[in-house]
């Protein structure tokens, strides 16, 4: 069908524009020949050209079940691949470092230093953040790292050691082992000598005790049922996992109730050994990365 | 309507196919002070890469250079870190107004003379001249059918421009690398991915730009043209045709009978070589417009015309508005206003921004120290009650030395501090060696005992001094306790 108002005559010149026009005229306005500068319509020629090319080179086209794969197969997946397996050489490059030198020589030298710290942040978020938290700030019943207060030992040796066979971790043969045994539980003390056993401690601790407490009572439970793990001073033993009870932190809380509950039930507190999870460069970067949290020693 | 117009006009089409120039050759003050123009220009632009700069042993010694891979900036004395990109804001402003201050005083001299799509564009107009002929010439070469000379001469001049864009697109890089290490890089085919791609964009483009864009650039492509309609006004200097002067156009016969008649006659003889010499190929007796560049080669070409007609030079010239407007109603032309609001205000900021800049220069520090407090933990409770809180300085040493660097503390009485991997001096002061020309982390932990950790939070100073040049650098930030 043709538009009824539409007429095609022979293209023909404009005098008042002084421009040809394209031989279609609407109700009478005839339209104008304007072509777009020639450059700009070669650039549009060039972009198809282009995106034909693309098609070629690179997957284009969606097919039933895939997809053109292009003249050199390229995939970006493919490509990232490539990228992680660059990364994961370099890493290897630098793990190597870390595999010969010892902790010590680690902690000397600094580029060592670098990559270890990277690595072991890297790893705590995945694997320790869990339990000790964001920068190792710890949580009730999870040791802060970044204090001075070790339960185990806080130099590079003891470190290692516990993050390689955990504590109280049944299945490993090396863990770290110690039992802070039930006293109240299993009738080895009673409410009220529990109470001044408590309140003695307190008192090493420069906390508060309990109005009135009969602390030479409690001094001689101290000694005849803690001290032998805990010591005569009550600066506790690494050896087994005792700790300090005379500084300011407290793993399980300082409050009266708390240190009452410890006596009562026992504490024996679980970390696993990471020797059968992480490979040991990974425990290595970790074990430098946590004491250099600030409170290694 | 003139058929020279380059840009249509209100009253006709919208579009037009580009009309290809053929500018003429010309002689004359002001294709001279372009040619000295262009050889500066493009000397300082092909040759900077090469000169050299002594700054120790430990840097660069290119003049101006770019560095991407340690992230500097040299220019002759200065040295930029890439937190003073700053200054390039300051730079781009300093330009815009130097610009606008030129266009107040005289037009587009950015345009005319100094702009790299004039320059090239220049310099390609050149080679096409030499090699195909004056505008005659190349008129009649294009509208005749291919023959072997053609093609000879064709080849010839694209093999010519591509050299010289070959040549601009290798300067280019040379800005980004130590210049005569990439030179052999690339001629031994050692160099990276990189310095080749560049030069092929450069090359390109410069090719493309110049040799056959052209004035399609000025009149499409860039944005200047638009903003300076909007800048110019009628104290400005601009190329103009003094219409007072050369109205009515009549040849010479055609004249000398209209005087004898008593009638009045220009001095435009409708020679058109004003057109003829243009490269953007405009008629300027249509007055100043914005395919008009101000190359000022008309005026060149219409001084020769008068020359040899005995008549007085400048009926092209650089004028104002106000005056040639006096002139036609019969009045004495006002002087020349160089001192007006617009270009004291103009110069006024270029001077104000120039100064700020100058001054930061002189006085920024080359020791730099910026401290990260830790949040997790915010602060640590230790054995004895005492709190620690950690902290990460990054010590900048901008200076080209390796400098010893003792950091100490403002706080109260009985704070400790230790900095990770740091040794202590005689007085406890850690010191940390920071290297050349580079910066360093390192951790800070500091101790205070109670009572004077109060909660929640109070104000240390941080102090980062350098031994060997007395230069501090000081930093307050808080130090957390429960
Ligand atoms: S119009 Fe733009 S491209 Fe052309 S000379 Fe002026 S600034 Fe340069
Ligand atoms: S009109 Fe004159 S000043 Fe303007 S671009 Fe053409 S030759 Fe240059």
């Amino acid at each position: 069908m043709t538009n009824p108002n539409h007429t095609a005559h022979e293209p023909d010149f404009d005098a008042v524009t002084g421009q040809s026009t394209t031989g279609h005229s609407w109700d009478g306005i005839r339209e104008l020949n304007t072509p777009l500068p020639r450059w700009w319509l070669w650039t549009f020629y060039i972009t198809i050209l282009w995106s034909i090319g693309y098609w070629l080179v690179y997957p284009a086209w969606p097919l039933i079940s895939s997809h053109t794969t292009g003249l050199f197969g390229y995939s970006s997946r493919a490509a990232v691949a490539l990228e992680v397996q660059a990364l994961e050489q370099r890493r290897d490059q630098q793990a190597a470092g870390l595999k010969t030198a010892s902790l010590e020589e680690i902690k000397a030298s600094p580029e060592l230093l670098r990559v270890a710290l990277a690595r072991g942040k890297a790893s705590f978020a995945e694997n320790c953040v869990g339990c000790h938290g964001q920068g190792g700030t710890g949580a009730p019943s999870y040791p802060n790292l970044t204090d001075d207060d070790w339960v185990w030992g806080g130099g590079l040796k003891d470190i290692q050691a516990t993050i390689q066979n955990g504590i109280r971790w049944t299945q490993n043969a090396d863990t770290r082992m110690g039992e802070m045994l039930a006293f109240g539980r299993q009738g080895m003390l009673k409410k009220d000598e529990i109470e001044q056993v408590v309140d003695f401690v307190r008192s090493l601790a420069k906390l508060e005790p309990a109005k009135g407490a009969n602390l030479a009572a409690g001094k001689a439970l101290y000694e005849t049922n803690c001290a032998s793990c805990h010591g005569e001073a009550g600066k506790g033993n690494r050896e087994v996992g005792a700790p300090d009870l005379t500084d300011a932190i407290w793993l399980y809380g300082s409050s009266r109730e708390a240190m009452i509950e410890s006596v009562h039930n026992g504490r024996a507190g679980i970390m696993p050994a990471w020797a059968s999870r992480l490979d040991p460069v990974t425990i290595k970067a970790l074990t430098v990365y946590v004491h250099s949290l600030g409170g290694g020693q | 309507m003139s058929s020279n117009a380059a840009i249509p006009d209100e009253d006709g089409p919208l579009y037009v196919s580009a009309k290809k120039v053929y500018p003429q050759r010309v002689k004359g003050r002001f294709r001279r002070i372009k040619w000295a123009l262009l050889a500066f220009c493009l000397g300082i632009y092909y040759f900077l890469p090469f000169v050299r700069w002594d700054r120790g042993p430990a840097l660069p010694d290119q003049a101006v250079l770019v560095d991407f891979e340690r992230r500097r900036f040299y220019f002759f004395f200065i040295e930029l870190w890439p937190q003073e990109v700053y200054y390039l804001t300051g730079l781009l402003i300093l330009a815009a107004i130097v610009l606008f201050l030129m266009n107040a005083i005289a037009g587009r001299i950015w345009c005319g003379y100094l702009c790299p799509q004039t320059v090239w564009t220049d310099l390609f107009f050149a080679v096409e001249r030499l090699i195909e002929g004056d505008r005659r010439d190349r008129i009649k070469l294009d509208a005749e059918g291919w023959s072997a000379s053609k093609i000879g001469l064709k080849a010839a001049k694209h093999f010519v421009w591509l050299m010289i864009a070959w040549w601009t697109g290798g300067a280019w890089v040379l800005y980004f690398s130590d210049a005569p290490t990439l030179v052999k890089d690339l001629a031994t085919f050692q160099a990276p991915f990189s310095a080749y791609l560049w030069i092929g964009i450069l090359t390109a483009t410069t090719y493309v730009f110049a040799g056959h864009m052209r004035e399609q650039v000025c009149l499409y492509m860039c944005p200047w043209p638009r903003i300076q309609a909007a800048l110019t006004d009628s104290d400005a200097l601009n190329v103009t045709y003094k219409f007072d002067r050369g109205e009515p156009r009549a040849s010479v016969k055609q004249a000398a009978q209209l005087k004898a008649a008593g009638q009045p006659a220009g001095d435009c003889v409708e020679c058109k070589q004003c057109i003829a010499v243009c490269p953007t190929g405009i008629d300027i007796r249509e007055g100043t417009q914005l395919g008009c560049i101000q190359c000022g080669l008309c005026i060149d070409a219409c001084d020769d015309v008068m020359g040899k007609l005995g008549r007085p030079t400048g009926l092209i010239g650089y004028d104002t508005v106000k005056a040639v407007e006096a002139r036609a109603c019969g009045t004495s032309p006002p002087a020349l206003r160089l001192v007006r609001p617009r270009t004291v205000l103009y110069a006024a900021i270029i001077a104000f921004v120039g100064g700020a800049m100058l001054y930061q220069l002189a006085t920024r520090a080359f020791l730099n120290l910026a401290v990260v407090h830790e949040r997790t933990p915010l602060f640590t409770t230790l054995k004895d009650g005492s709190i620690r809180n950690a902290y990460t300085l990054r010590i900048a040493n901008k200076r080209s030395e390796e400098r010893p660097i003792a950091i100490t503390l403002d706080a109260p009485m009985g704070t400790t501090w230790e900095v990770a991997g740091a040794q202590q001096t005689a007085d406890w002061r850690p010191i940390v060696i920071v290297p050349p020309d580079s910066t360093l982390d390192v951790r800070l932990f500091v101790t205070m005992p109670q009572p004077q950790a109060r909660g929640p939070s109070q104000m240390i100073q941080i102090k980062a001094a350098d031994l060997s040049f007395g230069e501090n650098a000081t930093v307050k930030d808080n130090f957390f306790a429960p």
